[in-house]
């Protein structure tokens, strides 16, 4: 490890002024400040696209500002010579959304990377696993520095990167949405370990876009939109405040949600077995949906979800089992018989399955609907424009420009396109929707949870898988808890407004016996 | 969706332009080199081609095959396919076109012959191109090596037919083509420019319908841009592959209007020999759009027959370098240029 030079409690440990960078045409800094006192925990919120990445890999010299000045523990850096390696030498560490980890190795292995302790010129690994265990230790991190990484959990993966980077010596941690990977229990542990670290007088940097975690553990709290800094509020500050400063206008966290009103059963699934990469991924699954109702998937992901949306789908065969839609037998059906018969698709990969990116709104609205619009040898533009003007202004869809290419519009507008698309089918009875906030800012949720209320309150079966827990919560009637392919209980979706339900339910989630 | 020159569309054209220009200066150092003056050569080189009768015609006639074989590139593409098998395609197509056309009794009146020949040509070719489309579709396996390897097969099977009967004795070509199966000269001088242009120009045209206003030719074009969101839509992917693999094959085929129905009337070994691959060029350089293919074949054309006319101011083995400089730089400065366009214009990244 690395001596860190000390300096005084005042200097700030991150210093960012009047960062510019452009992007293309869109200015994704725009004259920030970012100051960031020791011993706290920052957070950086902001929706898709308002510069939070940008500004991090800026700090941490991914990439290079236009314009500002960056200090380190009161330390100029020049801007033009900013790079990863000096940002760590400084003690700057970033911990990406997507883990740096060579999966075939130990975590001490990983650990060591680029920094190989030797002795008399031949690797040391046991000197290494020592220093390495003793340092987990002191910051209570349980994890066996011998054990192959890729045999280890999400969770456990984040903190051998947490882990990594303090071992490099780093007293400024940056956290690139840490939380979207994990479940209600393996956050709480995160939580914990910041705030050691902070107590240890290190400084986290955290960038999200979830509001309560904000509020969980953060000091402060820097609001970005569209480029710019638009506030800076204490951490314990009313969520709403943070989410109007991050939206421009007031939001509706919380969806009025009207009684059920179930009808007769619409999807009926029995038995339903599908395969995956290497093993059964569902296996013998059997529900009921029905009319008016949201019936919703929690797990934590790779239990099976992709697999069952699919298969439903009528994307991937079944290898047992019935599927029954309206009381036909669709087991074997087509996508598009299934689509005629009333079954709509809301894939949790907008990009692979719902959108043609490099087509326009208008075009993408359009996506296996084209036989309302087909007449003899043309289709009816005029119908396509109409019903087109009709889904931007109903979900505000922006740009509103119906020949717009949708890989330049952000994944809210993205996916309200699939929504719209989706959810104004004539014949719609079924909607499978998968993952329907993913990547998508929170005002087009508060869009997206209106609209599919609304389907529910139409009399539009639901299936809802999401790896958001409060979104079930919001959303889902009732609640199915997903295992390796089986469903292990189903409770009532009201039910995970209790904290300790919650937690039950997480411990479902990750194999854990009721 | 639009037939105005929407803001993409120009952007093109400037890019086009500009590749052009560095493209002929790349060509005027090699003329440098030689000794002689680059405007001399380009001066002569245009006024041969565009600013004469004949001249104008023989370009017409160089760029027709071309726009067939560019559309059928130009087609697979939209659907997600590349095909290097138009070479193949327009060979089968040409020797079914000749064999039927010959064949027909001689007193067949055109309102026949023509149909049948041209119909002999694209059938075969589409037969020879829905092969690889569904090798593809069936085993996954990729059409550019299946198309490659195809083209050998044709041609050999062409020499084999054509050795074994269809051959005049002692010659590598067929019978005469009887006189209902010839297609008109335009009557530019005594060019072979003749009513397969204005064919080609209808399939460009036909081609740009379907995939702008067809329900189908949407289809096509939403399993180019994404198969998997294709399939999620319920569309029959599998179904489009082949299809779209027929049609450029029958595109390709229909390269037999032009050398076998329009000018020689008869079909030859090596006829229009290379067409099939330069149809690649094409359909990049026209940035797989039935009008930029027409534009592209023009000037690929341009450039043929241009090789011939300035062949007296510079060594023949100058003008095809000349040639290959400048199709090759263009094809690199296009792209390069078009990238700096669009990067210009601003992708978006996201934070």
């Amino acid at each position: 490890m690395r001596l860190m030079p000390s300096p005084s409690e005042a200097t700030p440990a991150l210093e960012l002024h009047g960062i510019d960078r452009r992007c293309g045409i869109t200015q994704a800094n725009d004259k920030i400040d970012l100051i960031v006192r020791r011993g706290t925990v920052h957070a950086i919120v902001g929706e898709n696209g308002a510069g939070k990445s940008t500004l991090m890999k800026i700090a941490y010299g991914l990439m290079r500002a236009d314009a500002g000045t960056i200090a380190i523990n009161g330390e100029a850096i020049a801007r033009t010579r900013h790079r990863p390696a000096d940002a760590l030498a400084r003690g700057v560490g970033m911990v990406h959304q997507h883990f740096m980890l060579v999966g075939s190795l130990t975590v001490a292995e990983n650990l060591i990377l680029g920094h190989e302790p030797t002795r008399h010129g031949v690797l040391d690994i046991a000197r290494a696993e020592r220093e390495i265990a003793a340092l987990a230790e002191r910051y209570g991190i349980v994890v066996d520095v011998r054990a192959r990484t890729e045999l280890l959990s999400v969770g456990e993966q984040q903190r051998v990167e947490i882990l990594r980077i303090l071992w490099l010596g780093a007293s400024i941690l940056i956290l690139d949405e840490p939380t979207a990977v994990l479940t209600p229990g393996e956050v709480k542990r995160l939580f914990g370990l910041l705030k050691s670290l902070v107590a240890e007088g290190k400084t986290v940097v955290l960038v999200t876009h979830k509001l309560d975690e904000v509020h969980a553990i953060a000091d402060r709290v820097t609001v970005l939109r569209k480029g710019k800094v638009v506030a800076e509020l204490p951490g314990d500050s009313p969520p709403e405040d943070i989410a109007r400063a991050m939206v421009g206008r007031p939001v509706l966290l919380d969806v009025p949600k009207a009684a059920a009103t179930a009808g007769e059963v619409v999807l009926a699934v029995s038995g339903l077995s599908v395969a995956g990469r290497a093993r059964e991924a569902v296996s013998e699954m059997s529900f009921e949906v029905r009319a008016g109702e949201i019936f919703g998937f929690a797990g934590i992901e790779g239990n099976g979800q992709s697999e069952l949306i699919e298969a439903l789908a009528g994307l991937r065969p079944a290898t047992a089992g019935s599927v029954r839609l309206r009381g036909d037998d669709v087991t074997r059906a087509s996508v598009g018989e299934r689509q005629q018969r009333g079954l709509g698709l809301v894939s949790e990969d907008r990009h692979r399955r719902g959108l043609a990116l490099e087509m326009t709104i208008t075009e993408n609205l359009h996506l296996g609907r084209l036989a309302e619009v087909s007449r003899p040898l043309r289709l009816d533009r005029a119908a396509m424009r109409a019903r087109t003007a009709q889904a931007i202004a109903e979900y505000t869809i922006a740009p509103a420009d119906p020949d717009a290419v949708v890989a330049s519009l952000s994944g809210g507008n993205q996916q309200k396109i699939v929504l719209a698309r989706e959810l104004s089918r004539p014949s719609l009875r079924c909607l499978l929707c998968a993952q329907p906030t993913r990547g998508v800012d929170i005002g087009a949720i508060e869009i997206i949870y209106q609209r599919l209320l609304a389907a529910r309150s139409a009399g539009v079966a639901i299936v809802l898988v999401s790896a958001e827990l409060s979104e079930l919560r919001a959303l889902a009637d009732r609640v199915a808890v997903l295992h390796r392919g089986r469903i292990v209980e189903i409770v009532a979706g009201a039910s995970l407004a209790n904290p300790d339900e919650l937690e039950r339910i997480g411990g479902l989630m990750t194999g854990a016996r009721a | 969706m639009t037939f105005g020159l929407s803001e993409s569309m120009r952007r093109e054209v400037y890019a086009t332009a500009l590749a052009l220009l560095v493209a002929m200066a790349a060509g005027s150092v090699l003329i440098l080199i030689w000794g002689v003056s680059p405007a001399r050569v380009y001066g002569t080189l245009l006024a041969e081609t565009w600013g004469s009768e004949y001249g104008f015609g023989q370009v017409l006639f160089k760029a027709t095959p071309l726009i067939f074989t560019g559309l059928a590139v130009a087609v697979a593409y939209r659907a997600g396919l590349l095909t290097v098998g138009a070479e193949g395609q327009m060979a089968a197509g040409a020797f079914a076109t000749a064999i039927v056309a010959a064949a027909l009794p001689a007193d067949t009146s055109a309102a026949v012959a023509l149909p049948l020949a041209l119909c002999a040509g694209m059938g075969t070719g589409a037969v020879v191109g829905a092969l690889p489309g569904w090798l593809r579709a069936r085993f996954g396996a990729h059409e550019v090596i299946t198309t490659i390897m195809l083209n050998f097969v044709v041609a050999a099977l062409v020499m084999w037919a054509g050795r074994t009967g269809q051959f005049v004795t002692e010659t590598t070509h067929t019978r005469e083509i009887v006189a209902g199966a010839h297609l008109a000269s335009l009557g530019l001088g005594s060019s072979a420019a003749n009513l397969s242009f204005v064919l080609a120009l209808i399939f460009a045209a036909g081609v740009a319908w379907f995939f702008g206003r067809t329900r189908t030719g949407f289809e096509w074009r939403l399993v180019g841009a994404s198969a998997s969101t294709a399939e999620a839509s319920g569309i029959k992917v599998r179904r489009v592959i082949v299809m779209a693999m027929a049609l450029s094959g029958a595109l390709a085929g229909a390269v037999g209007a032009n050398t076998v129905l329009g000018d020689k009337h008869y079909f030859e070994e090596g006829l229009a020999r290379g067409a099939g691959f330069m149809g690649i060029a094409v359909a990049l350089l026209g940035r797989g759009g039935p009008f930029g293919v027409v534009l592209s074949a023009l000037l690929f054309g341009t450039l043929a027959h241009g090789g011939f006319v300035v062949n007296a101011l510079v060594p023949r083995e100058l003008v095809e370098v000349l040639q290959a400089v400048i199709v090759l730089t263009l094809l690199a400065t296009s792209a390069a240029i078009r990238r700096a366009v669009t990067n210009a214009g601003g992708a978006k990244e996201g934070a």
